[in-house]
């Protein structure tokens, strides 16, 4: 195991992080902020309470849930795709790096990022809106494991990705509507039929349903099913990278 | 000795279906300089990227240090360093940062020391704190050396190395080389300025369209594919050579006042008293006269030409 390799990735994203602060942290936390404000103050305060939680805390989950699965995404995208874009990766190709060695830098400072970025916001949300944490650690799992799972998928993009817009396209296009649909902002019990069994095809359902109930111990799927969806996501990008690594899908002529 | 790199049987078919390398078998001497020469397209690149683990070869082997470059790639890529015909830098990075990273990279702890000598050999030294996006053509090229550098590599691969470099830079790089040679670096360098393969290389290797032609000492390739000419400038034009001197390999050249002799260097006897001889007996004067080798540049023409 070449850990100084490891290292050097994984301090070397990490210093990106630092570098582009604003972009990277402030943004996100701004624009969670603004739903707090809208849908958590503004407009939560004449909504009812679901399934006896106050709207306000009832939308942290997803919220976070959204951010974290958008920056999981871009960061750890943006991150393997723009030495493919510049030519440097060549240095990472020559080095004595084995392709585990890659991800773990690469995938692990994307990681990293997005559980410092969902903590941030779990403090900001304390500003707008009181919640409590039920099942602390159970709130850490899930956010570790998801900031994971789709650190892995991002690199996946990352690696996928021959220009710029294709970066930006699953992000936009099939992750953001998965959230909103998910039940960030509304339990799915509170979908009309056949829409309430349509939504369980989204995989999102699962994570934001699993996260709540760490936070409120309510959950709309059965929390094993949660634990089992992102897991299972897990070994799918796994797998994936697995084989573009093998192939040299991408990277490799 | 044992070859630092042997090379077998190498093929590279790229998806596209271009042959790039065909049936390559080279091997390179432990602490020599090896010039690869070859026209553009000729798979030097590509010869080097397989080595380096950049490119995956379609078929041979190729061992780095007794190292194989698939099974063992770690032993293999922790002795090379390259240093790319692209100016691929990173962009946001600091000199320093970016030294760094390529040493932590390649599995070495951290060595400031280290960090600061090779800057500083490259005259880098004040550009440690500057991005390198702000830095010009020239600096960008020592920094790709630099982080080459920085691991302590065995091999140095340089990829034209010096495309679009200044005199000084180019210098102070062929200074480096003869250092790192002295101190016991392989270096193996791609070049389209075939006098500089001339004056660096020990060996020189010729490439062309995927296959090795061949490879020679540079002494021994210039002996043998050498030619000498003679060259003596007439006091009266001659129309045509007189049939006299029909043994001789001859030409006549501008417009009759010169005539060229060419001789091979490699035979014992070159003939040039009995020619001397013969025109003195059939009143050809000469003003002047002087002989002139042929340069690597005109052999490696000659042959990649031979090829096509």
């Amino acid at each position: 195991m070449n850990l100084y390799g490891v290292r050097a990735i994984y301090l070397f994203e990490m210093a990106r992080t630092w570098r582009t602060l604003l972009q990277s942290l402030a943004s996100p936390i701004l624009s969670t902020s603004l739903y707090f404000v809208v849908f958590g103050a503004a407009i939560g305060s004449r909504m009812g309470e679901i399934n006896g939680i106050s709207y306000g805390a009832f939308i942290i989950p997803g919220l976070l849930m959204l951010s974290l699965l958008n920056e999981s995404i871009s960061n750890a995208s943006f991150g393997i795709y723009f030495p493919k874009f510049s030519g440097t990766i060549y240095e990472i190709l020559s080095a004595p790096v084995s392709s585990i060695e890659i991800v773990i830098g690469f995938v692990g400072a994307a990681a990293t990022k997005s559980i410092l970025l969902g903590l941030l916001i779990l403090l900001t949300a304390n500003l707008f809106v009181d919640y409590e944490i039920v099942h602390p650690l159970w709130m850490i799992f899930f956010l570790v494991l998801t900031a994971v799972t789709f650190s892995l998928f991002g690199f996946i993009i990352g690696l996928w990705a021959d220009d710029f817009q294709k970066l930006q396209i699953i992000p936009m296009m099939v992750v953001m509507p998965l959230t909103f649909l998910g039940g960030a902002f509304y339990s799915i019990d509170m979908l009309p039929e056949p829409w309430q069994t349509v939504t369980l095809f989204n995989p999102v359902v699962y994570l934001i349903s699993g996260f709540r109930w760490s936070f409120y111990g309510v959950a709309d799927v059965n929390i094993i099913a949660s634990i089992g969806m992102i897991f299972a996501f897990m070994f799918l990008c796994l797998t994936t990278i697995w084989w573009i690594f093998k192939t040299g899908y991408r990277l490799k002529n | 000795m044992e070859p630092i790199i042997s090379i077998k049987d190498l093929n590279k078919k790229y998806d596209s279906g271009l042959k790039a390398l065909n049936n390559v078998n080279l091997d390179i001497h432990r602490g020599e300089i090896l010039a690869l020469l070859g026209p553009n397209g000729a798979g030097k690149t590509t010869l080097i990227s397989i080595i380096c683990g950049i490119v995956t070869p379609s078929g041979g082997t190729v061992s780095v240090d007794g190292h194989d470059i698939l099974t063992d790639f770690r032993g293999a890529r922790a002795k090379i360093g390259l240093v790319p015909q692209e100016l691929s830098t990173a962009t946001f990075e600091s000199v320093w940062d970016t030294m760094n990273f390529s040493r932590g990279l390649f599995g070495k702890p951290t060595n400031h020391a280290l960090i600061e000598k090779i800057l500083r050999d490259l005259s880098l030294w004040d550009k440690r704190d500057k991005r390198i996006m702000t830095l010009s053509g020239g600096m960008k090229r020592r920094v790709l050396i630099a982080k080459a550098l920085s691991h302590e590599p065995k091999i140095l691969f340089l990829d034209e190395p010096t495309a679009g470099v200044d005199v000084e830079l180019r210098r102070d790089m062929w200074k480096m080389v003869q250092e790192l040679r002295a101190s016991g670096v392989t270096i193996i360098l791609t070049t389209h300025y075939i006098e500089e393969a001339e004056e660096m290389a020990d060996r020189i290797g010729v490439i062309n369209k995927g296959e090795i032609i061949m490879v020679e000492d540079k002494d021994v390739l210039m002996d043998k594919l050498g030619k000498k000419q003679l060259s003596l400038t007439l006091q009266n034009p001659l129309d045509d050579l007189p049939a006299e001197l029909s043994e001789y390999s001859l030409d006549l050249s501008n417009e009759g006042n010169m005539l060229i002799y060419t001789f091979d260097t490699q035979k014992e006897h070159t003939g040039i008293s009995e020619l001397l001889r013969q025109l003195d007996k059939l009143g050809i004067d000469f003003k002047d006269l002087h002989s002139s080798e042929s340069s690597l540049e005109e052999i490696f023409v000659n042959l990649v030409r031979d090829e096509s």
